[in-house]
């Protein structure tokens, strides 16, 4: 363990339609303090001082829960890869490096405060069609229905998506075709989503559409800043799927 | 309720606890054969809110709305997708016996009885044994992904406290992937407008009308405003206490003011003393950490864990003169294996956690504090090789090497031809509460109308947990249980109207949370709140933690006092009660946690025994293991709120009624 200073420069943003500044702050944190509790040292400084702490958004801290955000030095989630902000430590930064800390930018995810956004977009597309339309009670046997290992195997790796919203972060157009993606492949690779499958491409493309997200253009940031590594072979699956969807009509 | 007043204090009668008549294997048919159903076009008139988004909530709400009811679904997190059962690892249990090794719905019950250490109600285990099954079937219909064999068929292995393979997973994701499955459920609710989502809201109280709970006070935590709701019944799926604790494995925003709340207006509150101490956490290192992390049970699978044979190899390792992988095989103390045989490293939690404290107060521990031992992968390296090894637990070790820069998986020396890969070090750390909302058969709290399920309710671990059974007991009472059972509460109110929130209790218990708000506000102080709940943590883990003693339990109880006083009367909290305030909801909490770590000390320092999770030090048998005492303790304690939180709660016995299974000393040595 080292003591390390950083100067964090923070987007400070009162309220949605306020305008936005950054802010610099100069912390004293270790290189075994994860980032997340270097905000938190700063945040008792603040308190301290009678000023007003940085609202960002964290729960599980541990890299699942999809909570945290926070574009670090140009990085959703930070310079790491295939972790989230809440899994980034401080041995990650040089000692009396300025570290630019901002929300998620985009017009689907408006901010609510400093460096909190509203992703209830995500929320919605799921609602448009992220599920298998079965009610609890009448299920079968789970072993009556095999399913090859190669299958379940990816369609667990889609279904790792913690819907953080990086991709949207990372993208320059603003698209959540990775999010979307993910839970449209997770059940095409299932057997038990083949009878909504051309439904479901068709209702979760339309709501992100209509939530204001950009469109693909294949360059590839959101997977390769993707916290949980989603690979974009799942925006191929889903325009084959809604393409699919579409020539069903 | 009936209390009867004997010579052993305030006894609760048999007939509280709704316990179904006949065998404890036809209990659950009996009841579900006898129970008041709610036919489809009353249920359209009835309102249900679900506090929490967790695996219980989430699978309460969507199943209620499916049955026809209507939900109010209440999540303090920005979507329901994040409440922290996504952070559960290793699995759920489920006694399919699909590895053909012996495992039944009596074993599964038999474990967790035994498990609980005898400190659980008897006839909600079996039901919880039994409609396991279900939730497999049901988890597998909405797709979710659980690890398979090759041949197409579900994969399991095991956790401790059992000799079969019964619990299924998805990699160390299982907790995210079933509640993924439940969100998804929840979602298409949603889409068909039977649950209304209320996100970012905190519960703040309960509003009772004539005797029963007919709604809330729910904070909007983005305008700061108090809001109010109605419904027939009230559903509390809110989680843990562990938090009480600062550090421990739970998750930010996890915190035990709904359940206190209901606590605060009537509902018992049952054995608070039984909190769950997880073996593999990732060390204490610092004063600035915010929370401790899991390395999830299933590693116990493959890896050893062990401190050096030798105090003088131990001071070492404390100096960081030698590493782990330094220290050869006829050196190391597997100190499970050598002490449990039967069942080596994979015995229960509280088992395992005791003796590593054992280890490390004798002075073995490996670490700079002292306070850490091995897990050790080498033997299963070794032995599978590392691309095995890594295919389970890859994702472990990653997460493991973030936090500490050290991977598992690496190999870290070679003494004498033999290969000595880089040992994990960890230490038990808070994890699950097992106490909770005392409830009865039906999951109803002894407030009318008012429900918990999930972590937030007492009833199914009894002392002890054993691992991957909260996922479990989070979706059977959600999937399973509480839809049924809530109808028989709910078929004699398909006549009463719903309740306007214009009504005086809504205005008073609005007015209340106002008022306390303001308090908290109006004291500006010199104290935050984090630097107060740090030094509640330390009087917690320090002596209401792993080890407690009459002594240690009743000078936390008069810390706690003057905690409460300096909370009281030295807090700072910034800004005001418009918009959000984080500090302010934190402070909210924190007086709740204040309360709720006094309910835990009372519970404890009355509890004259040890049993499961809870080690009182002057009840220990000569090699060091609990010893219960089943003539004067064989009962559930439920505490009864004084009115006030400077007074000690009246305690309130529930007998346990063993039927089908055996008390005995529990055993896994041989």
């Amino acid at each position: 363990m080292a003591k390390m200073t950083v100067t964090l420069r923070i987007w400070r943003q009162a309220n949605p339609k306020a305008a936005g500044r950054f802010e610099n702050y100069t912390v004293e944190t270790d290189t075994d303090t994860s980032f997340l509790e270097t905000l938190d040292i700063l945040n008792e400084q603040l308190v301290e001082q009678h000023q007003e702490p940085v609202a960002f958004d964290s729960d599980c801290r541990e890299g699942i829960c999809g909570m945290c955000s926070l574009y670090i030095n140009g990085h959703p989630h930070g310079p790491a890869t295939g972790a989230t902000t809440c899994q980034l430590y401080m041995r990650r930064f040089k000692d009396g490096e300025t570290i630019t800390v901002e929300p998620w930018r985009s017009a689907a995810f408006p901010v609510i405060k400093d460096l909190i956004v509203d992703r209830n977009a995500f929320d919605k597309i799921q609602q448009a069609g992220g599920y298998v339309s079965f009610n609890c009670g009448g299920a079968q046997d789970a072993n009556n229905l095999p399913i090859s290992k190669e299958a379940a195997d990816m369609a667990m790796d889609s279904a790792t998506c913690i819907g953080c919203g990086a991709c949207v972060a990372a993208c320059k157009n603003g698209s959540a075709m990775l999010f979307v993606s993910a839970k449209v492949s997770q059940f095409a690779l299932l057997p038990q989503g083949q009878v909504e499958r051309v439904r479901r491409a068709r209702k979760m493309v339309a709501k992100m559409d209509e939530l204001g997200f950009g469109n693909c253009t294949n360059t590839g940031a959101c997977s390769a800043e993707c916290p949980k590594n989603i690979s974009l072979s799942n925006i191929a699956r889903l325009n084959r799927e809604f393409i699919s969807a579409k020539c069903k009509e | 309720m009936e209390l009867n007043k004997t010579a052993d204090g305030l006894v609760m009668s048999a007939a509280d606890s709704k316990i179904p008549e006949g065998p404890v294997a036809e209990k659950w048919t009996n009841y579900k054969a006898h129970q008041k159903l709610v036919n489809p076009a009353n249920k359209r008139k009835l309102d249900v809110i679900v506090v929490g988004t967790g695996l219980a909530g989430a699978s309460a709400a969507s199943t209620l709305a499916e049955m026809g009811f209507n939900v109010l679904n209440f999540c303090i997190q920005d979507s329901p997708r994040r409440a922290h059962s996504i952070a559960a690892q290793g699995g759920i249990n489920a006694a399919k016996n699909y590895q053909n090794d012996g495992d039944s719905v009596y074993r599964l019950f038999y474990d967790t009885v035994k498990g609980g250490d005898y400190r659980a109600r008897e006839a909600n285990v079996y039901r919880l044994a039994e409609v396991a099954n279900n939730i497999i079937d049901q988890c597998v219909a909405q797709g979710v992904p659980f690890a398979r064999e090759y041949g197409g068929l579900l994969a399991n292995r095991s956790f401790g406290g059992a000799q079969v393979s019964r619990t299924f997973y998805a990699k160390g994701q299982t907790g995210q992937q079933l509640l993924l499955g439940a969100y998804s459920s929840l979602n298409r609710q949603i889409e068909l407008g039977k649950v209304k989502s209320f996100n970012r809201y905190e519960m703040h109280d309960v509003v009772m009308i004539d005797g029963r709970a007919r709604g809330i006070i729910a904070k909007n935590l983005v305008t700061g405003k108090f809001e109010r709701f109605a419904a027939h019944a009230v559903v509390l799926a809110t989680g843990g206490y562990g938090n009480t604790y600062f550090l421990s494995t739970n998750a930010m925003s996890c915190n035990c003011s709904a359940a206190v709340a209901a606590y605060r207006k009537g509902a018992f509150f049952a054995n608070p003393a039984f909190v769950q101490i997880h073996p593999t956490c990732i060390p204490v290192h610092g004063d600035k950490q915010s929370k401790l992390t899991l390395m999830s049970e299933s590693l116990r699978n493959d890896g050893r864990i062990w401190v050096p044979k030798d105090i003088n190899t131990a001071k070492k390792l404390q100096k960081g003169e030698i590493k782990g992988s330094d220290v050869p095989e006829n050196e190391r103390d597997y100190y499970l294996e050598r002490r449990y045989p039967a069942f080596g490293n994979l015995v229960p939690r509280d088992v395992a956690s005791r003796a590593a404290k054992e280890r490390c107060d004798k002075g073995f521990g490996v670490n700079n504090t002292g306070l850490a031992v091995f897990l050790d992968f080498s033997e299963a390296i070794n032995r599978l090789g590392i691309d095995t090894v890594r295919q389970r637990y890859g994702n472990l070790f990653d997460m493991y090497e973030e936090i500490t820069d050290v991977n598992p998986g690496e190999l870290g020396n070679k003494i004498g031809g033999e290969c000595y890969y880089n040992p994990m070090m960890i230490f038990p750390a808070i994890h699950y509460t097992m106490g909770g909302l005392w409830v009865d058969y039906e999951l109803q709290t002894s407030l009318k109308g008012l429900f918990a399920i999930g972590e937030c309710n007492f009833s199914d671990h009894g002392a002890n947990r054993l691992g991957a059974s909260a996922l479990m007991q989070g979706l059977a009472d959600g999937y399973f249980v509480l839809p049924y059972t809530i109808q028989n509460y709910l078929s004699d109110q398909i006549s009463v109207p719903r309740f306007s929130t214009d009504a005086p209790e809504f205005a008073e218990a609005e007015k209340q949370c106002e008022a306390r708000q303001q308090s908290l506000l109006s004291i500006q102080g010199k104290r935050s709140v984090d630097s107060i709940h740090k030094e509640l943590g330390h009087i917690m883990w320090d002596m209401v933690g792993m080890a407690r003693t009459k002594e240690s339990l009743t000078e936390a109880l008069r810390r706690l006092k003057e905690l409460r006083k300096v909370f009281e009367t030295d807090l700072y909290v910034p800004g005001t009660a418009e918009g959000w305030n984080n500090e302010l909801d934190k402070a909210f909490r924190l007086r709740d946690f204040i309360t709720m770590g006094e309910l835990i000390a009372y519970d404890a320092l009355n509890r004259n025994e040890s049993c499961g999770g809870h080690f009182r030090e002057e009840y220990q048998t000569e090699e060091g293991e609990a010893k219960r005492d089943d003539e004067n303790f064989f009962y559930v304690s439920c505490w009864d709120y004084a009115g006030n939180d400077n007074e000690a709660p009246t305690l309130i016995k529930e007998s346990l009624h063993y039927e089908a299974i055996k008390v005995q000393t529990r055993n896994y040595k041989s």
